[in-house]
């Protein structure tokens, strides 16, 4: 087609899957021949709906599909904030609510869906809401505030994660579904019960058979009124019941956006939608439609990655292909509330002669159920809660209509026993499985990719199949040869969260012990015996770290606790607890530096180095530090540094909170605290932030009722944000939180793995943190708290320590044989008035005739 | 006898130099690193680290990296091999040896690097 003809195509609704319509418009081409408009009426462009409940701890932007605001094709243009009102097939023009036409060749409506609000008395006032887009967040979380209450009519899918975002937002919360069970669509009543006892364990209330029969209030909304079934013994009696909540949420299904369609004569599926064939096209051969408003052969689907596949499908129709969508997988897998819940194929066992295999452990909340067929060949579908870890081997094996699926291993029960009694772990995916139904991706894909250096979009969207996706990698690269190897070393097959077990078990306290048990043989090197020293001295009390046991296994800055620099000289840092030091602190920091001709700089880290202190001179510059009241500021140690402070409500005119306190407190509380990398704090006294408390691995922020934790934050070559742990907590639970988190981290953690890396290897990442630290749903508070308090129980400060121990102190010299001769090696020159390390010289040699003491 | 005296500079007591750690020691006014691994071999290496350039190298870590017992060094962790001298993260790169010895419990190093 000539340049002169160029078409017009305009996209209705720039959500999830309109975005995908116009990536795969551009990738393939559409654009040469078509000039793409799309209209979206949601101010923002197209975001991961799909994630919509991080918004809370993430904000908008984190969310967007197109960060830039624009796609990098100039032939599409997106119109934001604006809508559709109506279009006329016959003279193939749009209006738009600004007054605007549009003519168009081909037309796709991507209008996805909207929330349907049973018209209930009360459903309008104010305090009621829908879970859909970010406003309506943003709207749930300003009411919030001044909230104590909430409740949520649905207890789906999405309302179960809408109620546990009123709980994260502090609220009192109730659940009220009108089946007998949560999650009615996916899991059966076993798997229903489970995921109830979870759903309270995590203190929402729950009211399962409850009829939403009004929402109470005059103006705002104070309460709900429902009716309960009675129960098994009186199926009869429906008793009228009400809660109080200050707010609503609404979240009882989702109807199709098929208004355009209808005003314009299409046709619709019995059910709601826009009908299509299996090429997305509707009734009208010019008007297509994908995603959550279309319904494929009168079917409608509530699942981005049917909406994608018709994205695909609809762009490949427009340039004459032949692709059909053929159905679904409408497979469930999900993390709600830190717990796994999958649900697949024929949950229900509804095929002819079906059989099912459970397992229940009532302790752990494990609930799992394999729907098999009457010959115990095929899987037909399952249900799993508590555990989903089998759900990744167990999709591929799906027998669905399209698909025959892999047969099933002789003993199926063993695919969802547990992994320690037998289970399933090696089994081998054929290429030709689907790994991410989200983004229709198998093995092979993912496979040639990783050979190829390239990534897929797997795990791109909702994310359930990034485990396996990395797993598949990892076999892939390791089948070429490539060692991926997890393990800590040459030295040890383990990871360090691994080894940190076995050192707990077997309560070692010596690296030798350690290696002698679990070592493959060898000495140990630079990496494994660093590691063991930090796993031993975050473990043991009232260690030093260079007790003779343990002199050698230290990094090489712990080994002479100070940080080494370039020319061989060491720097020397005071702790300066939150940054707050008197004027004769520094003046004796002043009088040391100048006496010792060290190189002073005021650190990133609100305290003072002092560099270039030759390693003999190290006891006696900390001898009249430790006299002046300092001791050893950890910047060699992976371990506490600083915890940043603002000067907050003590002298600024808007702090609310004492930063200054709390950050000295918690400084001196973590101090000594060896950890898998180096950990900072921050604290701030009011939302302006200027302790960069974000920017920190542990970082407070006060508010007026208290102080907001935010976790896994950090500068360095990856910045990340912390992010918001608990709002508005009282000192002593803040701490203790703190103290969970830490440990947690101590414990878990893969060496020189700082919290933001760990926090998203965790499976559910902050939310597991929070599952942990907050709800305990592990049950490990009480000992992480008790762990922490060891550590600041038996702590002692190392220098102060050394200085009082000869033996320590025997290391501190320049030559064994000849402590008086300074190392000629290291030189200085002068720069902006201060001594600064020389070139380097080569190996120097003072001659023979220096006097050399006996041993 | 008085030969032998000549050929070795007694540098500490074996006793003094902790397993699997060095110490610095001036021989000849060279600096020279001197290592006691875990089965109480010795050995000698100039402190020397040509890659940091600077006197370091005493103050590694000591270990065994695939069987061969090496210093890394504490500024940017490269190997030696503690027999050899040979950087085992860099073919080009080598440090001088010497010859280190126990005897009555007390550790010597012949002066003068191996080879030179
Ligand atoms: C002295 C100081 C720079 C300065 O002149 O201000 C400094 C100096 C060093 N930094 Fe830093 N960092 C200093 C603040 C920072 C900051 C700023 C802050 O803390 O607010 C950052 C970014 C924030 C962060 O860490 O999240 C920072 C990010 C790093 C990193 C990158 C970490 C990362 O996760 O990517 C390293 C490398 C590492 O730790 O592996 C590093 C490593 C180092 C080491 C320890 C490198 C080394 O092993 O020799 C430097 C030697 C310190 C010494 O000799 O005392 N330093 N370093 C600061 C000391 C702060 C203190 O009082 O303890
Ligand atoms: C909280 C939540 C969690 C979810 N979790 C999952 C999950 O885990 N897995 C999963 O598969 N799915 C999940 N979903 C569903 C998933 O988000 C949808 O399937 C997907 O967003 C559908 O994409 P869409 O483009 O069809 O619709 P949408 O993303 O809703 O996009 C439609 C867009 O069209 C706009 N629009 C409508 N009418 C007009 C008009 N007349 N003019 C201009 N613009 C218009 C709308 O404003 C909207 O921006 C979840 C949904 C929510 C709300
Ligand atoms: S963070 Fe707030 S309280 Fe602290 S100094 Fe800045 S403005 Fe003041
Ligand atoms: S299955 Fe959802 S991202 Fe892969």
């Amino acid at each position: 087609m000539s340049p002169h003809h160029r078409r017009t195509l305009v996209v209705v609704g720039h959500g999830m899957v309109g975005h995908r319509f116009v990536q795969a418009a551009i990738e393939r081409g559409l654009t040469e021949t078509h000039d793409v408009v799309v209209v979206g009426e949601e101010a923002r462009p197209a975001y991961d709906r799909v994630a919509l409940t991080s918004f809370f701890e993430v904000g908008a932007e984190a969310l967007s599909l197109l960060p830039e605001g624009e796609y990098d094709d100039p032939r599409v243009r997106l119109l934001l904030g604006r809508a559709v009102t109506g279009f006329d097939p016959g003279s193939r023009t749009l209006l738009l609510d600004d007054g605007h036409v549009i003519r168009y060749d081909e037309l796709v409506l991507a209008t996805g869906a909207a929330p349907f609000v049973p018209p209930v008395p009360g459903h309008d006032l104010t305090g009621a809401f829908v879970y859909r887009t970010i406003e309506d967040l943003e709207a749930i979380r300003d009411a919030a505030a001044g909230a104590r209450v909430g409740a949520v009519i649905g207890g789906g899918l999405l309302g179960l994660e809408a109620a546990k975002a009123l709980a994260d937002l502090g609220l009192e919360t109730h659940v009220v579904e009108m089946a007998p069970r949560l999650m009615a669509v996916q899991v059966d009543d076993a798997g229903g019960a489970c995921l109830r006892r979870h759903v309270e364990g995590l203190g929402l209330t729950v009211h399962t058979g409850a009829m939403t029969t009004a929402v109470l209030g005059q103006e705002r909304v104070t309460g709900l009124a429902m009716e309960v079934d009675g129960g098994l013994e009186a199926r009869s009696a429906r008793t009228s019941t009400s809660v109080d909540a200050d707010l609503v949420v609404f979240s009882a299904g989702i109807r199709p956006r098929d208004a355009l369609a209808r005003a314009a004569g299409l046709d619709l599926a019995e059910r709601g939608g826009v009908l299509v064939d299996a090429q997305c096209r509707t009734s009208d051969p010019h008007v297509w439609a994908i995603g959550e408003c279309a319904a494929p052969g009168g079917r409608m689907y509530g699942l981005v990655a049917p909406g994608y596949a018709m994205a695909e499908v609809a762009v490949d129709a427009l340039l004459g292909g032949d692709g059909a969508f053929t159905g679904a997988d409408l497979s469930t897998k999900l993390k709600l509330m830190g717990v796994d819940v999958a649900s697949f194929g024929d949950a229900f066992a509804t095929t002819e002669g079906a059989l099912e295999l459970v397992y229940a452990d009532a302790v752990a909340g494990v609930y799992k159920k394999l729907v098999v067929s009457d010959d115990g060949t095929r899987l037909l579908g399952g249900v799993l809660v508590g555990d989903a870890s089998a759900y990744g081997v167990l999709r591929p094996m799906l027998a669905t209509p399209t698909s025959a699926g892999l047969p099933l291993p002789a003993n199926p029960e063993e695919l969802i026993l547990p992994v320690t009694s037998g289970g399933s772990g090696g089994l081998v995916l054929p290429d030709e499985a689907q790994v991410c139904s989200c983004n229709d991706v198998t093995k092979a894909d993912i496979v040639a990719a990783a050979a190829a250096g390239e990534t897929t979009r797997a795990g791109s969207t909702c994310g359930s199949c990034k485990s396996l996706t990395k797993k598949l990698i990892e076999d892939y690269f390791e089948s070429v040869g490539k060692v991926v190897d997890r393990s800590l070393c040459e030295h040890f097959a383990l990871t360090r969260q691994e080894l940190f077990e076995v050192v707990a078990i077997h309560e070692h306290t010596t690296y030798d012990a350690v290696l002698a048990a679990h070592g493959t043989g060898g000495r140990g090197c630079d990496v494994c015996k660093p590691a063991v020293a930090s796993i031993l001295a975050s473990r043991l009390g009232g260690h030093h770290v260079l007790d003779a046991a343990h002199v050698t296994i230290q990094d090489t800055n712990d080994a002479y606790l100070a940080n080494i620099q370039r020319n061989g000289t060491y720097s020397v840092v005071p702790r300066i607890p939150g940054g707050e030091v008197t004027p004769e602190g520094l003046i004796v920091i002043g009088e040391v530096a100048r006496d010792f001709g060290l190189y002073t700089k005021i650190t990133g880290g609100q305290r003072i180095d002092l560099f270039g202190a030759r390693m003999e001179e190290l006891p006696a510059i900390w001898r009249r530090l430790v006299d002046a009241g300092f001791e050893s500021g950890h910047a060699y140690g992976k371990s506490l540094r600083t915890v940043k402070s603002c000067v907050g409500s003590t002298w600024c005119r808007y702090g609310v909170q004492d930063s200054t306190q709390l950050a000295i407190d918690l400084e001196l509380r973590y101090r000594g605290l060896r950890s898998p990398h180096k950990l900072k704090g921050g604290v701030s006294g009011c939302a302006r932030e200027c302790a960069e408390a974000r920017g920190k691995d542990f970082g407070v922020i006060a508010t007026e009722k208290g102080w907001n934790l935010y976790v896994g934050g950090n500068g360095g070559a990856t910045p990340v944000h912390a992010r918001l742990l608990v709002g508005d907590l009282d000192t002593e639970t803040l701490v203790r939180y703190l103290d969970r988190f830490l440990m947690y981290y101590v414990r878990t953690a893969d060496r020189l793995q700082r919290t933001a890396p760990w926090v998203d290897s965790l499976d559910g990442g902050l939310e597991r943190v929070r599952a942990v630290v907050v709800d305990d749903v592990l049950g490990l508070g009480s000992e992480l708290e008790a762990a922490m308090e060891r550590h600041v129980g038996g702590y002692f400060d190392e220098w102060k320590a050394t200085l009082d121990d000869p033996d320590k102190l025997r290391r501190f010299v320049s030559f064994v044989n000849a402590p008086d001769v300074p190392d000629p090696h290291i030189t200085f020159r002068e720069e902006r008035g201060q001594s600064v390390p020389g070139e380097p010289t080569g190996p120097v040699s003072l001659g023979a005739s220096i006097p050399v003491g006996a041993p | 006898m008085t030969t032998e005296q000549q050929t070795y500079v007694a540098v500490c007591r074996l006793d003094d130099l902790t397993r699997e750690s060095g110490v610095l020691a001036l021989v000849a006014g060279e600096a020279v690193a001197v290592f006691r691994t875990h089965d109480d071999q010795v050995h000698a290496l100039s402190g020397y680290d040509p890659i940091g350039g600077a006197c370091v190298l005493a103050r590694g870590i000591v270990g065994t990296r695939g069987g061969v017992p090496y210093v890394a060094s504490p500024l940017h962790k490269q190997g030696y091999d503690l027999r050899t001298g040979r950087c085992l993260d860099d073919p080009e790169v080598s440090v001088p040896t010497y010859d280190a010895t126990v005897r009555d419990g007390v550790v010597l190093v012949t002066p003068g690097a191996r080879g030179a």
